[in-house]
């Protein structure tokens, strides 16, 4: 009898643990069902029946026109550069600052490591304010490399903090047996910490990817011209022209999360992984 | 003889040690924080042009008087802060960044909880799930926007078709267009989105739970709730609240949802303080007010870092 009542109590949890699951994969997901389903319907159908789970015609005229018709491509195209640019030059800059921070002991190290938390506190709209100046002065505004430099010093405290985190659970021993050996600093850097630090820097690149490609405030303001503008703000934009060509917007919206969705999946892991081990050791 | 010699030795090996230790230790500190200095060089110039600098013009801007065609054009003290907090709508701003802040991630919080307890159970594709639940934390915010405004559409949203096919409404909801329901609606946005970064923190945190102490409170007889509040919940807790300090920084300061879906509208009902500074900005072209609401805000939530920091640094002692 005991049994009996423990094994049903036991598959009631566990249909109601999938239940849950479920439900929640559902909530997660049907945004991103219903856009697909939306930009693979004719506009015409759109216009008299609305949104629908099952359309009655299925088309891909949505992205012909998206991808021939309206400057979509250049902005996804500025998108990538932006990226291209900054993940590299914030991967250099902030491994080099983690391992400062994980590695040595220096004056003025509490300093920094509160400048880091801090840097995340203050409103982007409070540099936006000045940074506009500067990067007239700069010559940067309206620029791909200006966007990418302001891309880069945005994403380079929380990297610095993700890939602290991951050096902070690699053991010392190698380390200091190199140093045993002879090895300066920068030896003991290239030949023992970075290669154990590629996960590492795979998962940053891909944080720093993620938030250059969906940053959208910068954006909207240091770029004026189609040859410079995002795909967040040419998307922005579509809202407002479009405003009534919904297959077209969500054909727009499905082209920018895939990249973003497969680069996640690549490294979600080891990204979930440097989020966690930074947050308890930061 | 011998005991002689090693008395002679002693008192004179002593003294080098002695006198070379403290010169080498301060060269090698001297060393260690040029190498230090060198790997942060280039982030602290990084940052420090495209942040600090910034960061602190912006402040100088807050007691000056400042346009977008001139820069400063005369130094006015604390005017800026005085025109914000006498504005009429100071206090509906204070109250809408009160409940978008803390509405949106307290309910983050308890929502992600509860999923880290759901995929902390052992089920088939958990990875797979994972990444799955992940997606909307990576998706751009103008994505986002653009799918919710699809599915709240009145004329042609699916919201409002479910809705209105299973008769439980008489005539489409409009919740972005309605004072009372826009800023809600918009939270439940943000509550979407953010649900999963505060589920994986967790989820992870409840996998570094040692399995012998959850073991050792089963033994003693405690029940679930009993062991999940003196076992789990302890070990836990620096998780979530490191997890909620960064999540209601970045809330407070987050415009681009509202900008994208509501422009702070209708009216002032979903309009933010980093909204407000934004708007104040670019669209007054009043530099100074509106880098004196970002200001305001920045100051409020350095009191959140501080309560932080200090629950922290007195939980570590005890």
């Amino acid at each position: 009898m005991i049994t009996a009542t423990a094994t049903s109590n036991r598959s009631v949890a566990r249909i109601g643990l999938y239940v849950g699951l479920l439900g929640w994969l559902t909530t997660i997901l049907a945004p991103y069902l219903i856009m697909v389903i939306t930009s693979l319907t004719p506009q015409s159908e759109l216009d008299t029946a609305g949104a629908s789970l099952w359309p009655a015609h299925v088309t891909l005229d949505a992205y012909r026109e998206l991808l021939t018709g309206t400057p979509f491509l250049t902005f996804l195209r500025n998108s990538f550069l932006v990226a291209l640019i900054a993940v590299p030059l914030t991967l250099v800059v902030a491994t080099g600052a983690a391992i400062a921070l994980s590695r040595l002991e220096f004056s003025g190290k509490r300093f920094v490591m509160t400048g880091l938390l801090l840097a995340q506190l203050f409103p982007a709209v409070l540099l936006v304010i000045s940074l506009q100046g500067q990067l007239q002065t700069f010559d940067l505004l309206d620029s791909k490399v200006g966007l990418a430099l302001v891309h880069a010093a945005f994403a380079t405290p929380f990297a610095t903090w993700l890939l602290k985190g991951f050096l902070d659970s690699i053991p010392r021993e190698m380390e200091e047996a190199g140093r045993i050996d002879g090895a300066s600093t920068f030896q003991v850097i290239q030949r023992l910490i970075l290669p154990l630090l590629t996960p590492g820097l795979v998962a940053a690149g891909t944080y720093i990817f993620i938030l250059s490609w969906n940053e959208f405030l910068y954006a909207l303001t240091f770029t004026a011209s189609d040859s410079t503008r995002t795909l967040p703000i040419g998307l922005h934009l579509f809202i407002g022209e479009f405003q009534i060509r919904w297959d077209l917007l969500t054909a727009g919206g499905v082209l920018s999360v895939v990249p973003v969705i497969i680069g996640f999946f690549l490294v979600q892991n080891r990204l979930v992984e440097g989020l966690a081990a930074g947050a308890v050791k930061g | 003889m011998s005991t002689t010699d090693a008395g002679v030795v002693a008192p004179a090996g002593s003294p080098r040690v002695d006198d070379a230790r403290p010169h080498t230790a301060r060269r090698r500190r001297r060393i260690k924080d040029f190498e230090a200095y060198l790997l942060l060089g280039p982030a602290l110039v990084l940052v420090g042009i495209f942040a600090g600098y910034p960061l602190l013009r912006s402040v100088w801007y807050a007691f000056n008087e400042a346009n977008l065609f001139e820069g400063i054009v005369k130094f006015v003290g604390f005017d800026n802060f005085g025109s914000v907090v006498t504005d009429r709508d100071f206090g509906t701003f204070a109250g809408n960044t009160a409940v978008w802040t803390f509405g949106a991630v307290a309910i983050q919080l308890v929502c992600g909880l509860g999923a880290a307890l759901l995929m902390n159970q052992r089920f088939v594709l958990r990875g797979v799930f994972r990444g799955l639940a992940m997606i909307p934390w990576a998706t751009p915010s103008v994505l986002v926007a653009l799918m919710w405004l699809w599915i709240l559409d009145p004329n042609h949203g699916i919201l409002n078709k479910v809705l209105l096919g299973l008769n439980l409404i008489d005539q489409p909801l409009e919740l972005l267009s309605s004072p009372g329901t826009a800023l809600p609606t918009l939270i439940m946005i943000d509550v979407w989105q953010g649900v999963p970064l505060f589920a994986v923190m967790i989820l992870a945190a409840l996998q570094g739970v040692p399995p012998d102490l959850r073991e050792a409170a089963a033994v003693d007889g405690c029940g679930r709730f009993a062991t999940f509040r003196s076992v789990v919940l302890p070990v836990i807790l620096p998780t979530i609240m490191i997890t909620t300090l960064l999540r209601l920084i970045w809330t407070a300061n987050y415009v681009d949802l509202v900008l994208i879906m509501t422009q702070g509208g209708p009216g002032t009902s979903s309009t933010t303080w980093a909204l407000e500074s934004y708007i104040t900005a670019y669209k007054s072209a009043d530099l100074g007010k509106g880098a004196a609401y970002a200001v305001l805000q920045a100051v409020i939530l350095c009191i959140f870092v501080a309560m932080y920091l200090r629950m922290t640094r007195r939980s570590e002692k005890s």
